[in-house]
Parts: C-alpha cells; sequence; structure tokens
C-alpha cells in the first residue's frame, strides 16, 4: 500500500516497455532482418528490368494485434521506365 | 592473424568513435599492434578523437580505389607507435566504399595487425553493414536509455545475418559495452539497471563505462580518454575492457572518479 503514495521510479517502466516492444519487433523481423534481405532481394529483381536508385526503395513492416503489413516503396525513374520497354 | 571487431550501435551518439579510440589505445598500450578504421564515409571522426586531423593526407577510399597504397594512408599515433589510425574519407560519397575493396583491406589489416577495430557509421544502412562484414566479434555500445536499447537489438539481429562469419552458418562473439552509465541514478531506480540491458539484449557484458566529463575533455584536446586521463574512471573501465577482450577475467566494477570530500561537495554546489 505504501507503494501506491510513492512516485514510481522511471527504469522499471522504461524496462517493461522495451520488453513488450522487442518481443513484437524480434517476432516480426526475426532476430534476421527479414526487412533487409528483403529489400535487397526486390531490388535486385527490380534491377534486373529497371534501373532503380538502391536508396529509393523503402520496405516497411507494420504490425497491429490483428494484422501485419508489409509496405514495399520504390521510386523509378523516367528513364527506368524506358530501360524496361 | 589479427582480429577483426566492429564497435556499433544502430544509434548515433552512442559512445562509438570515443570507443572505438580508447579500446584501440589501451589495446596497444598493453604492447598489442592496432589498427582503427574509420567506416564513418563523409562524416569522419575518429582522426578528430585521436588528435591526427591534420595529418590524414589519404583515406580509406583512396586505398579501395588504387589511389593510394594501404601504409600510405595509415597514421601513426605519436604518442604510441603501434597504434595505427586508417581514416575514412570526408569528401567521397558513401558508395565509393565497396564490398570488394573492404574485403582486401581488411584482409590486408588482419594480417598485419593484432587487432583491427572497425569504428562503424550509426545507423543500419550499407555503411555499417559493411563495417560488421568481415568482423570476429562485435562491441555493441549501448547507453542505458530506452531508443539506444531498442537500436542494438537491431543491430544484434544483423550482426546475427549480415557477417561473413553468419552467412557461412557462424555466430561471432557478441558483447555489450554500456556507456555513459551513472551508478546513482540507476541505484535510484531513474536509469535502466546493467541486469535489465543484459537481460533485455541476451549478450554478456564488455564493461561499464561511467559518465564521466574526462570524455569529453580527452576528444577536446584529441586524445583517447585512456591516453588524456588514465587514472580517470572511464579509462580505468576501458582497460578493464580491454583485458576482457583479450580472455581475462576481471571482476566487473564501475570505476568511480577518485575526489576529495570538499572537491565531491564543491561539485555538487556548482
Amino acid at each position: 500500500m505504501l507503494g501506491l503514495f510513492k512516485r514510481r521510479n522511471s527504469a522499471p517502466v522504461a524496462r517493461e516497455r522495451l520488453q513488450v516492444l522487442l518481443a513484437h519487433e524480434r517476432a516480426l523481423l526475426g532476430r534476421s532482418d527479414l526487412l533487409g534481405t528483403l529489400r535487397e532481394e526486390i531490388l535486385a529483381v527490380i534491377a534486373r528490368h529497371v534501373n532503380v536508385d538502391p536508396d529509393k526503395v523503402k520496405v516497411e513492416a507494420n504490425r497491429n494485434d490483428t494484422v501485419s503489413t508489409l509496405k514495399v516503396d520504390i521510386e523509378i525513374p523516367a528513364e527506368g521506365m524506358t530501360m524496361a520497354a | 592473424m589479427g582480429t577483426v571487431i566492429v564497435v556499433t550501435s544502430g544509434k548515433g551518439g552512442v559512445g562509438k568513435t570515443t570507443s572505438t579510440a580508447a579500446l584501440g589505445a589501451a589495446l596497444a598500450a598493453s604492447g598489442d599492434s592496432v589498427a582503427v578504421v574509420d567506416f564513418d564515409v563523409g562524416l569522419r571522426n575518429l582522426d578528430l578523437v585521436m588528435g591526427a586531423e591534420r595529418r590524414v593526407v589519404f583515406d580509406f577510399i583512396n586505398v579501395v580505389q588504387g589511389q593510394a597504397k594501404l601504409a600510405q594512408a595509415m597514421i601513426r599515433d605519436k604518442r604510441l607507435p603501434n597504434l595505427f589510425l586508417l581514416p575514412a574519407s570526408q569528401t567521397r560519397d558513401k558508395d565509393a566504399l565497396t564490398e570488394d575493396g573492404v574485403r582486401r583491406v581488411i584482409e590486408a589489416l588482419r594480417a598485419s595487425f593484432d587487432w583491427v577495430i572497425c569504428d562503424s557509421p550509426a545507423g543500419i544502412e550499407r555503411g555499417a553493414i559493411l563495417a560488421m562484414r568481415h568482423a570476429d566479434a562485435a562491441v555493441i555500445v549501448t547507453n542505458p536509455e530506452v531508443s539506444s536499447v531498442r537500436d542494438s537489438d537491431r543491430i544484434i539481429g544483423m550482426l546475427d545475418s549480415r557477417t561473413v562469419k553468419a552467412e557461412r552458418g557462424e555466430t561471432i562473439p557478441k558483447h555489450i559495452l554500456v556507456t555513459r552509465f551513472d551508478s546513482d541514478r540507476a541505484t535510484r531506480g531513474d536509469m535502466l539497471a546493467i541486469d535489465d540491458i543484459l537481460e533485455i539484449l541476451c549478450l554478456p557484458l564488455l564493461g561499464i563505462i561511467p559518465e564521466s566529463q574526462e570524455v569529453l575533455k580527452a576528444s577536446n584536446i584529441g586524445a583517447p580518454v585512456t591516453m588524456a586521463s588514465p587514472a580517470s574512471a572511464p579509462a580505468r573501465a576501458y582497460a578493464d575492457a580491454v583485458q576482457r577482450l583479450k580472455g581475462e577475467t576481471v571482476a566487473m566494477t564501475v570505476p568511480t572518479e577518485k575526489k576529495g570530500l570538499f572537491g565531491g561537495l564543491f561539485r555538487r554546489a556548482a
């Protein structure tokens, strides 16, 4: 009961928040950098057909309670498309 | 054959360059030959922290592109003759570092030094991957703070998948180096404790570097803290960490500054 009147220390809060967050992130990414691998393999496939700037390929993963989403955003320059034709 | 170590963190500003300089200098002071390598192309700072900024003639990219021999680019420390620096390029594009070029340079350094310490750029992009690529061991620099611990977790995942050894199915030893630690705040419960960090990251501890004014003073004058102020708390913590890197067992303590009673009182009042 005494604890209720005391201001709660911040370190245990930090610890709990990190444990919850990292459990989510590890589940999504594996500890194996899934996003980095996806990004590189997607880039390799695209680069076979069009010119893309590696820095303009973004892969993002998000997760909420029910679904995970993977967002792939690739910027293709105008001349890149003509290459494909 | 020497050992290649990457000093990495994901997050910027946690003490990678400070730690690279201090670990390199402490290893060299113990008698081993050491090369410290700056991978932060475009934002080099290891030269400045080590006090060699006016002696840079050729850099890592010059060597990779064949404009200079490796021996021409290596800068010998003025204080420790067995400590060398390979500076990053300040002006070139970060893409000028190629996978093959990095491999050739690191293998050449590995053949002639006992230790090759790679100072990684912040982030999880190409530069950070290249810095860890050929590592035999990793030092993950972590502050007792949520964003740093999270980013460390991310970089640990990359160490498990993106190094040459990981791709061969091997794992490399990974050590946590906690920097900017404040025992008083941790004891009060207002800073993550060492055990919290280790439990969250599931890795062994290489050392605990206490928060100290000596670190800034050392970088001000361009000397690794182990040289600028060898008796200071952070210098002793780095020296202990180096003993552990060399396989010795050293009791884990958080060194404290030795200050007189009055000095302590005045400092607190200031």
